[in-house]
């Protein structure tokens, strides 16, 4: 089986879509010619033409609305916001526009939209490079949100994500797109050549939106995670000498809230890790779900370990960033307490 | 050297003062010029700063952009204009008694809807603003309908979802509005992308109003339109004022609104909106360039919104009282009757008949409407329905709040 990068892989679930599909159509800043800044689109609008992978203008909001558009009429876009910071003009368009015109009209009406944005930090992009506003739109009804930990997950969810008739959010952790990140920046950076969950078949398969997977079975401690975090979490797991189970959620909107709280139920423990900030964070919604389904079943409080409450400083994005370190006494305090 | 002053557009006249029109650029009708459809965009600089006039002051049809239209088409366009009239006052005062909980009356604007509805085909697509009602009516749209949607009733397409006037028909081609303003003017470009894309004919035309062409949304349609060469027709539908904003806030003291279109590489022209045969030649002549390739087109009508702006504003507190009365325009649907009459296709007679006809007709349509119920009177919606349609399937997490809303309920 071929082994790919994370970009590589979402090259390819956009390739097969584009070539099965014809209604599928991409679109955004840098992604026809020049590929995309982070490679993601390359080669694809030389293989299928300049109005099928379109080189958009700056203009997120006009994006989006055209993508609707698009949409409305048949198509099927997937629009490239070239950094999740950069997505703000665009919102009143996703949240007013994309998330309810089938609601708004009886159910006559739909635009069958992906949205791709990377997103998260590790990268020295500061403040406007690094931000995970995946919470901006998990509480926003009518869209559904995704979150990818590997390329193998990478290529099977965008490919359900296009094919959905529901407008998705599909955040791309950028920090993966070469390969893993254990939260060491000292360490020389790994790639998914190695890497098991970086074998990805060719050709057309999905991995069904709404289904969290959990990548490492244990029995002491729940760790709930998605993204760049679940790698952290793992490298954690190692040193704190701790039996967690990690679930990788993949989908935050509709979450699997059966395999989340089985977990929980089972292990008893909980901790919660994402790399976004902390107040009114997904962590929230993640800890009152676990609190009203697993209560009586729960040994310790439940922990959450993110990012601070600050933006993403750029010459301190590692004391910023919930490394190993944060995880690590996290597990050992949900641990202690009996 | 004088101190700076911040500069604080003013309307001309305000409560209390005489009605002051004079800032109004007007030229008389049959003057201004009708260019070749493969005008550039650059070139329509003049013509997006005149004003197209087909009917002149003694009712008659003059100059390059008149066609005789069949005299049929033209009492067919007068009758959808008192239909719609008819129709929103009907509905203002049911809302006046209660029996309707909001409503936007597009009086003094209605050969705008009525007239472009009629001159582009039958399929393109529309993506009205809310005050394009007629459209509806122009492509047969049953009455009944309209008002089942202002009711709330089981018969409303929107479910109860959404506030009386956001209309949409699938059927008919008309798009969802949306209540938030100027968002479908950008979607109407991709739509008319993606109608290219796909090698299609139909166009793709959207309404806003003044006060709207200063959101970022009419900047990336034009810029859009201009970059992808869209099959697309734009139209602001300058009534003078957003809710209590004069258009001047909006920046239309400088320049024309249709002005703003060739800076972007987009064809702009000016338009009498209460001249029937002139918005029906200029939206005639727009999708003609669209449908040959020869690229976009933004429409300024320049009419007079002569109603408040919904049901919740009351005018007199803003603007002159006898503004509408004064406005030199004239009322679209007078002037196409007139014009009709002065022609010998028409009857003051004919007319006060229609009028009676059209009036029971919207009688006739209530009393069907509200025996399908209403949102004070009962709306006969499962309100279950209210989890529906927020996904293709519904999720689990909704089926679960659609079971504990039974549970409260039993």
């Amino acid at each position: 089986m071929p082994q790919m990068s994370m970009a590589q892989a979402l090259n390819s679930a956009m390739d097969v879509m584009l070539e099965r599909d014809p209604s599928v159509v991409l679109m955004g800043q840098d992604a026809g010619y020049f590929g995309g800044v982070f490679r993601v689109t390359e080669g694809l609008q030389k293989k299928y033409g300049a109005d099928r992978v379109l080189d958009s203008p700056i203009a997120e909001g006009g994006i989006l609305a055209t993508a609707i558009g698009m949409g409305v009429n048949g198509l099927r876009p997937v629009a490239e916001i070239q950094f999740a910071d950069y997505m703000f003009p665009a919102y009143d368009q996703i949240v007013s526009e994309l998330a309810r015109l089938r609601y708004r009209s009886g159910g006559e009406f739909f635009a069958p939209v992906t949205v791709r944005m990377p997103c998260g930090g590790g990268i020295r992009g500061g403040q406007t490079h690094s931000q995970s506003p995946e919470v901006l739109f998990t509480h926003v009804c009518g869209i559904k949100v995704v979150l990818p930990s590997n390329p193998y997950d990478a290529k099977g969810l965008l490919i359900g994500a296009i094919e959905s008739n529901d407008p998705v959010i599909f955040l791309e952790p950028k920090r993966l797109y070469s390969g893993p990140f254990e939260g060491d920046p000292g360490k020389p950076a790994s790639s998914w050549a190695a890497h098991p969950q970086g074998e990805v078949p060719e050709g057309y398969y999905t991995v069904p939106l709404g289904r969290a997977d959990i990548v490492r079975p244990g029995s002491e401690v729940t760790i709930a995670t998605y993204g760049t975090m679940v790698h952290v979490a793992k490298a954690a797991v190692e040193q704190a000498g701790v039996d967690a189970e990690i679930v990788d959620l993949r989908t935050l909107s509709p979450l699997d809230t059966d395999t989340l709280c089985s977990s929980v139920n089972k292990t008893g423990r909980c901790v919660i890790v994402h790399e976004a900030t902390r107040f009114s964070g997904f962590g929230a919604e993640l800890s009152a779900t676990v609190q009203e389904e697993c209560f009586w079943r729960l040994e310790a409080p439940i922990q959450r370990v993110t990012g601070w409450d600050t933006p993403y400083p750029l010459a301190f994005e590692w004391d910023y960033f919930p490394g190993p370190a944060r995880i690590v006494a996290a597990l050992r305090a949900v641990m202690a307490a009996s | 050297m004088a101190p700076s002053k911040l500069h604080i557009p003013r309307p001309p006249a305000r409560p209390g003062e005489a009605p002051d029109f004079s800032y109004l650029q007007l030229i008389p009708a049959g003057k201004q010029g009708k260019p070749t459809l493969d005008i550039e965009a650059k070139d329509t600089f003049e013509m997006a700063n005149g004003l197209v006039r087909v009917l002149d002051d003694r009712h008659r049809a003059v100059g390059p952009w008149f066609k005789a239209l069949d005299a049929a088409k033209l009492r067919e366009g007068l009758r959808l204009m008192q239909l719609t009239r008819l129709f929103d006052d009907r509905m203002q005062r049911m809302h006046r008694q209660g029996r309707i909980s909001f409503y936007m009356k597009s009086t003094g604007e209605e050969a705008v809807s009525v007239a472009q509805g009629m001159a582009l085909a039958s399929d393109d697509m529309l993506f009205p603003s809310y005050r394009n009602q007629a459209l509806h009516l122009v492509r047969g749209r049953n009455l009944v309908d309209l008002m089942n949607q202002c009711l709330s009733n089981v018969r409303d397409t929107s479910k109860g979802r959404q506030l009386p006037v956001l209309y949409h028909w699938l059927e008919g081609n008309i798009f969802t509005l949306s209540g938030n303003l100027a968002t479908q003017f950008p979607q109407a470009v991709g739509w008319a992308m993606g109608e290219a894309i796909k090698g299609g004919q139909r166009l793709a035309v959207t309404w806003l109003g003044d006060g709207a062409t200063a959101e970022a949304d009419f900047h990336y349609a034009l810029t859009f339109a201009a970059v992808y060469r869209a099959q697309v027709i734009l139209n602001v539908v300058n009534n003078q004022w957003a809710i209590s904003t004069f258009q001047t806030t909006a920046g239309g003291e400088q320049l024309s609104f249709a002005a703003r279109a060739p800076g972007y590489g987009v064809a702009g022209i000016r338009v009498d909106g209460n001249d029937f045969l002139a918005v029906y030649a200029v939206t005639e002549w727009a999708a003609e360039r669209a449908r040959r390739g020869m690229g976009p087109t933004l429409i300024e009508h320049v009419t007079y919104r002569a109603g408040p702006h919904s049901t919740s504003d009351d005018p007199t507190r803003y603007r002159p009282k006898n503004d509408w009365e004064a406005w030199p325009l004239g009322d679209p649907i007078e002037r196409l009757k007139q014009h009709l009459i002065a022609s010998g296709e028409w009857s003051e007679e004919q007319d006060e008949a229609q009028r009676k006809e059209l009036e029971a007709y919207v009688t006739k349509c209530w009393k069907e409407a509200v025996s399908y119920g209403s949102l004070d009177e009962g709306s006969g919606i499962d309100p279950a329905t209210m989890f529906e349609d927020v996904y293709e399937e519904m999720t689990p997490l909704l089926q679960q709040q659609r079971s504990k809303w039974r549970a409260e309920r039993s």
